[in-house]
């Protein structure tokens, strides 16, 4: 089957500026894909090449079989959510989401009747004749969306789009998200700094440093089998432990990486379960996050972070000396990279 | 203790005055716009009501004198031939030289604001800007040379064999004449060049408003870059093409110079009102003149409104 976007070797320079730098991935028809990394890491350079802002400095791009290199955005069937919406100020919603239509040249009426199904798709019935500006910022991301799905695009690029929404609404929004891509089976390429957003909403995850992607996989993959420590450090938190520690407690002499979630927190008298290592510690920090509560120890020189529940957080301050516990089979190598 | 002590020291007559006019912000914004306030009041709509009265008096033709009496005598002494050919005739000048304006100032401000970066965007600003620094009657002067029988352009015109084209020109009904500078051709010329900065300005602050996305949107959705230029540039753009325009519009309906140093002898609603404030003493009739200007504003800014000119901002 062809993918949907393949990327061969794609570089894309600004002058000394690596942006890109030697890419190759497919995306697959019907799938959900995020692409996730620091600002500057290269992810929306890599969306622009995709909708055809930008042209590739090197390498091959194919949007379902076709070539992309050269084709101007009008001319591919790929439609985007921009950041900041880019809803046209002097158009009313509906006009913003028939503005595809009216470009291709279909009637007045059919094209009124279109706009007002693709604003019932996104929950917005009765908003077409209000201006952009009369909107808040959940409906005007809304707006945008219908706007980009009403040309029936084969793959939607979404780039931050939920960036600027609060914290609730961009939750809710995640949910309708992936439920209207499940409804529609169009491939959705997804651009986003927040690791939150890539693990919940997609179907597999590109991360992004330094212009190159260091690594593809599943959600869980990337969560529980970094690559690398920027990876570790990049999705979720991670405790990198150095190849003397990870020898010295149990492990392979490389580079560890651990998540705080499986270390356990104990007195210092408790009993080891097997299969477990372990590391006498003290507590400098406690940090209550309602759910969780996460602790800070320092085992010799190596610093460690624990997140527990707050029934096991009970009675522990800074200060305190502690046994921390691990499973054996939870230490993940990585690569040495940086 | 101390703090109060510091409290105390802090509490001269001028902080009283500040603490006064920071809890009633209204009574600083008043203290501030009174001066202002009171030029445009008095000095400025003051002035324009008296001028608009003035254009419901008369003069009594026999003792040359202003009779103060309510009529619409002048008004319909306005209306006499000659004087709605002064009108139309500034009228289509000023609309020709707005379009014309407007369709030479949208590139220039279109390169500056969506390209221009650094060092040529300043090169840009002091393009635009020097003519204004330099005087007015200067330039126009030095235009007149240009126009001239003799003028560079007769001779530019003689060298690249396109003598004919400028003879045909000048054989047209209306808008030719002896010689560029004794022709309404070189009036208009003038006209344009005069006020082209004013129309390239607020056109170009208005091109600078328009984020790239929406330029980006606007392609991403299909529309080729004419449709993008005719359906997201231009109405974003208008707003500021319209601020151009009441500048170019008014300048020229306004002006009395240029069409008395460049153009024939057919005047124009400036040159008009000059003379009969002056040399006619007939100030009514001059006032009504100049109501005539303001009322063409009036409805061309009715008509750009209804045009939704004003709907971006």
């Amino acid at each position: 089957m062809t993918a949907a976007v393949s990327f061969q070797h794609v570089s894309r320079h600004f002058g000394s500026v690596r942006a890109v730098d030697d890419v190759s991935i497919d995306i697959e028809a019907g799938e959900f894909f995020a692409m996730l990394g620091p600002s500057g890491s290269g992810k929306t350079t890599c969306l622009r090449l995709i909708a055809g802002f930008e042209q590739p400095t090197a390498g091959h791009i194919e949007i379902f079989g076709e070539t992309a290199e050269g084709l101007p955005p009008y001319k591919r069937n790929v439609n985007t959510v921009f950041q900041d919406y880019a809803l046209f100020p002097h158009m009313t919603v509906g006009e913003n989401v028939a503005y595809g239509l009216m470009i291709k040249g279909m009637g007045r009426a059919e094209r009124r009747h279109k706009a007002d199904e693709a604003l019932a798709m996104v929950k917005l019935e009765g908003f077409g004749e209000r201006k952009p500006g009369q909107l808040s910022g959940g409906q005007r991301q809304r707006v945008a969306l219908a706007r980009a799905l009403i040309n029936q695009p084969q793959v939607l690029l979404l780039d931050e789009p939920l960036g600027a929404l609060d914290l609730k609404l961009r939750e809710q929004m995640q949910e309708e998200l992936k439920a209207l891509q499940k409804a529609l089976r169009i491939t959705f390429v997804f651009v986003t700094h927040d690791q939150g957003e890539a693990l919940s909403m997609a179907d597999r995850v590109a991360i992004f440093n330094n212009g190159r992607i260091v690594q593809v996989g599943t959600p869980s993959e990337v969560y529980e089998h970094p690559r690398s420590r920027f990876v570790a450090d990049f999705v979720g938190s991670s405790n990198v432990l150095s190849p003397a520690f990870s020898r010295a407690h149990g492990g392979p002499a490389a580079w560890i990486s651990l998540r705080p979630e499986k270390i356990d927190v104990l007195w210092p008298d408790a009993k080891i379960k097997d299969d477990h290592a372990s590391a006498e510690a003290e507590v400098t920090a406690v940090h209550y996050q309602g759910a969780m509560t996460r602790i800070v120890a320092v085992a010799g020189e190596t610093r460690l972070t624990a997140t527990v529940t707050a029934q096991m957080a009970s009675g522990i301050g800074a200060g305190e000396r502690v046994r921390l516990q691990w499973p054996l089979k939870a230490l993940v190598t990585m690569e040495a990279d940086e | 203790m101390t703090a109060a002590a510091t409290m105390q020291q802090r509490g001269s007559r001028l902080t009283g005055l500040s603490d006064f006019f920071f809890r009633r912000p209204g009574a600083l914004t008043l203290v501030l716009l009174l001066a202002p306030l009171m030029w445009i009041g008095i000095v400025y709509v003051g002035s324009l009501l008296a001028l608009l009265l003035q254009s419901f008096y008369s003069l009594d033709d026999f003792s040359g004198l202003v009779v103060h009496k309510f009529t619409l005598s002048t008004y319909a002494q306005l209306g006499e031939p000659a004087n709605v050919d002064i009108i139309i005739r500034t009228a289509t000048m000023a609309a020709c030289v707005t379009v014309t304006g407007a369709i030479i100032a949208f590139p220039i401000a279109y390169y500056a604001a969506r390209h221009a970066r650094g060092p040529m965007k300043a090169a840009f600003y002091l393009a635009v800007m020097m003519p204004l620094w330099s005087s007015y009657l200067v330039k126009v002067y030095a235009w007149k040379l240009i126009l001239a029988k003799e003028g560079i352009i007769t001779w530019l015109a003689g060298e690249t064999h396109t003598t004919w084209l400028l003879n045909a020109i000048l054989g047209l009904p209306t808008i030719g004449g002896p010689s560029l500078s004794f022709s309404f051709t070189g009036t208009f010329i003038v006209f344009v060049y005069i006020w082209l900065p004013y129309m390239i300005l607020p056109t170009q602050a208005a091109l600078e408003r328009v984020p790239k996305s929406y330029i980006e949107a606007s392609a991403d959705l299909g529309a080729h870059p004419r449709q993008t230029f005719w359906t997201v540039i231009l109405p974003l753009a208008l707003p500021g093409i319209v601020a151009g325009s009441i500048f170019t519009f008014s300048l020229t309906l306004g002006d009395y110079i240029i069409p008395q140093i460049i153009g024939n002898s057919r005047f124009f609603i400036g040159q008009a009102v000059y003379t009969l404030q002056g040399t006619a003493g007939n100030i009514p009739l001059a006032a009504a003149f100049t109501v005539v200007p303001m009322v063409i504003m009036g409805l061309y800014l009715m008509g750009a409104k209804r045009l939704g000119a004003f709907d971006a901002l």
